[in-house]
């Protein structure tokens, strides 16, 4: 086995192993910085990872302890694995750098270990939820998932974001008992727990058509589990509280990985386990489409009606996991595949978004009232044209990442029977996301004229960084967009 | 009919558990209450699971001196499961505990409605 192999274990081990140091460790910048080297080597060694796994054009399966499969855990990583890995650590590092004053400012002392502890667990649960083979280590990460990420909604200590905890907690809930209980119905009438293993004894009782009913309702509440957490339409009622209150730092990796995880696990599941065939014939992909449709729409048009910055971004989200949805519902290769696009672009454009609103409020003294930031750009230039940046990209113009992921939405849709449907709808809600998008951008770059904004207190490098690469990343994803798909296509034929 | 019910008692507790938990999660006010019917739900889906694994008239398998006989013990990864499941469900619960303790001391109250309308009017 070549030593690449353990690159994804080391990863995982490398961040819970951080996350447990971390709770004893007193200072609090020691603390920031040890998150920070461990989510840039997560970052490093699989950027590593996927080189050397597309040089090897294959998947394999880990296993983890003594124990090899049936009875044991494994982990299954392949390209596709590889990549959401590279772009998740790597999107945390910048959501890091990003939100790093304000992450100081909002939680102090002893709070700043505390989050650095919780943002540690949440990019371990995003590794294995990613890489996982086993379902029931996926419930406990999901588990731990919510926790962690609950724990980054209170980093910042008012009221409101306790408020707004306790109702993502009990929603968080609701989606993971469904999931436990369709992973025991699973258990019940096949005695597997382990992907490969499960994927056989499904397509057997799928062939023979005994159990039809209990597989069906195995599949409807682990979708249905699953997209409570990430927000599917009507149940993303919890969403806009919990990430619009959050400090710079916990927004942005909530609302641009963490719903994220939860979407890939769907995907690993239902290609893994189920195949396609079976959800498309179903009915559970259609349902799926028609929420991501619903939620695509409705997200936008509250985010039009929001007036404080970070909700309407909020909102933005569930807007845009509609479009992940979408493509999950078409059950199509094409359609998971434009899925996966979107969750990279969305997985850069938002954190850039978040990172650059806090910046810009904290030079209108923390007010996040969308009337605060008029003009606010000329403060801090570098701030406004990473918004503009991310929110071009979010309504889908050419060269930004949201424009691919939704041609590629586009172009799935045509071979599916709901084309006109798909098509009106995509194209109905760009034209709603420009509308909120394009004035707050505007805003944000008219001159204030007589009462000039003072510039940015002090250069901060952190953010420099942060927003000239999450800029990048927006760029690359809009410009080199078939070497990327190539790679996800390829990923999910070795699934 | 009758003997499909008692065959599947178990099972068919774990359901109306379930829907129990699930219904009043979903819809009571009340935070502890919502916190109990969590537990509800989870000790529905660990009792499912725990029957699926257990055969009439075998013990639990633990390993003894004298070798181990396969033919006299009942399935035991399902125990395991339940008993990571116990402690993924009691995590939970004292987090959200210690959630609800910290916002009852700020704002007094344990309902969702009544503190939604203290946060808004703090906002205010």
């Amino acid at each position: 086995m070549p030593f690449t192999h353990n690159l994804p274990f080391l990863c995982i081990f490398l961040a819970m192993a951080a996350a447990i140091l971390l709770s004893v460790v007193r200072n609090p910048r020691l603390c920031w910085n040890i998150t920070f080297f461990v989510a840039s080597a997560s970052a490093l060694m699989s950027l590593i990872f996927l080189s050397a796994i597309l040089c090897e054009d294959s998947a394999f399966a880990y296993t983890m302890g003594k124990f090899p499969a049936p009875f044991g855990n494994e982990i299954k990583a392949g390209p596709l694995q590889a990549l959401f890995a590279s772009c998740f650590s790597l999107v945390s590092v910048l959501a890091l750098l990003g939100g790093k004053k304000d992450l100081f400012e909002d939680a102090d002392g002893k709070k700043l270990g505390l989050t650095c502890v919780m943002l540690n667990m949440v990019l371990a649960s995003l590794l294995v939820l990613t890489y996982t083979n086993d379902v029931f280590t996926a419930y406990v990460f999901i588990e731990i998932s919510t926790i962690a990420a609950c724990a980054l909604v209170m980093a910042k200590d008012s009221g409101e974001t306790l408020v707004a905890t306790i109702r993502y907690l009990f929603m968080s809930l609701l989606g993971s008992g469904l999931f436990l209980l369709s992973l025991f119905i699973l258990y019940g009438i096949t005695g597997h727990l382990l992907m490969p293993q499960l994927s056989q004894a499904v397509a057997e009782l799928l062939s023979s058509g005994v159990y039809h009913l209990p597989l069906l309702i195995c599949a409807a509440s682990m979708a249905a589990g699953l997209g409570i957490k990430s927000a599917m339409f009507p149940f993303h009622r919890w969403l806009p509280d919990a990430h619009g209150s959050a400090t710079t730092c916990s927004s942005a990796v909530l609302s641009g990985l963490v719903l994220k995880g939860y979407a890939v696990l769907m995907i690993t599941m239902f290609i893994r386990i189920f195949s396609l065939d079976f959800i498309r014939s179903s009915g559970i992909g259609a349902a799926i489409f028609l929420f991501g449709l619903l939620g695509m729409i409705a997200g936008s048009i509250q985010a039009i009606r929001e007036t404080h910055a970070k909700r309407m971004l909020a909102y933005s989200s569930v807007a845009q996991m509609g479009y992940v949805f979408m493509g999950i519902g078409l059950c199509s290769e094409a359609g998971i595949a434009a899925a996966c696009y979107q969750i990279l672009a969305h997985a850069f454009a938002k954190p850039l978004l978040f990172s650059c609103v806090g910046k810009l409020s904290a030079a209108a003294g923390h007010d996040k009232q969308l009337s605060a930031l008029r003009g606010s750009a000329w403060s801090c230039p570098l701030a406004g044209i990473g918004f503009a940046a991310a929110a071009l990209s979010m309504i889908g113009i050419p060269l930004f990442a949201g424009f691919n992921a939704k041609l590629f939405l586009a172009s799935a849709s045509i071979e599916s029977p709901g084309t006109i449907l798909a098509l009106s709808v995509l194209g109905l809600s760009s034209v709603l996301n420009a509308i909120y998008y394009l004035p707050a951008l505007i805003a944000l770059w008219i001159p204030k004229g007589a009462e000039k904004h003072s510039r940015a207190h002090s250069t901060d490098p952190a953010f420099t960084a942060a927003s000239v690469l999450l800029i990048a990343g927006v760029l690359v994803l809009g410009i080199f967009s078939s070497p990327i798909m190539a790679i996800i296509i390829r990923g999910l034929q070795l699934m | 009919m009758l003997e499909t019910i008692i065959e599947n008692r178990y099972t068919i507790t774990a359901v109306i558990l379930f829907t129990l938990g699930f219904g009043n999660l979903l819809l009571h006010q009340n935070l502890i209450k919502k916190v109990i019917a969590f537990n509800i739900m989870d000790a529905s889906t660990f009792l499912l699971l725990a029957t699926r694994g257990f055969i009439e008239g075998r013990s639990a398998a633990i390993l003894t001196e004298g070798g181990a006989n396969t033919g006299l013990y009942v399935n035991p990864i399902p125990a395991g499961l339940v008993l990571t499941g116990i402690v993924v469900s009691v995590s939970v619960s004292a987090f959200s505990l210690a959630l609800i303790q910290r916002i009852y001391r700020r704002y007094g109250t344990v309902d969702l409605r009544e503190l939604l309308d203290a946060v808004r009017k703090e906002k205010v």
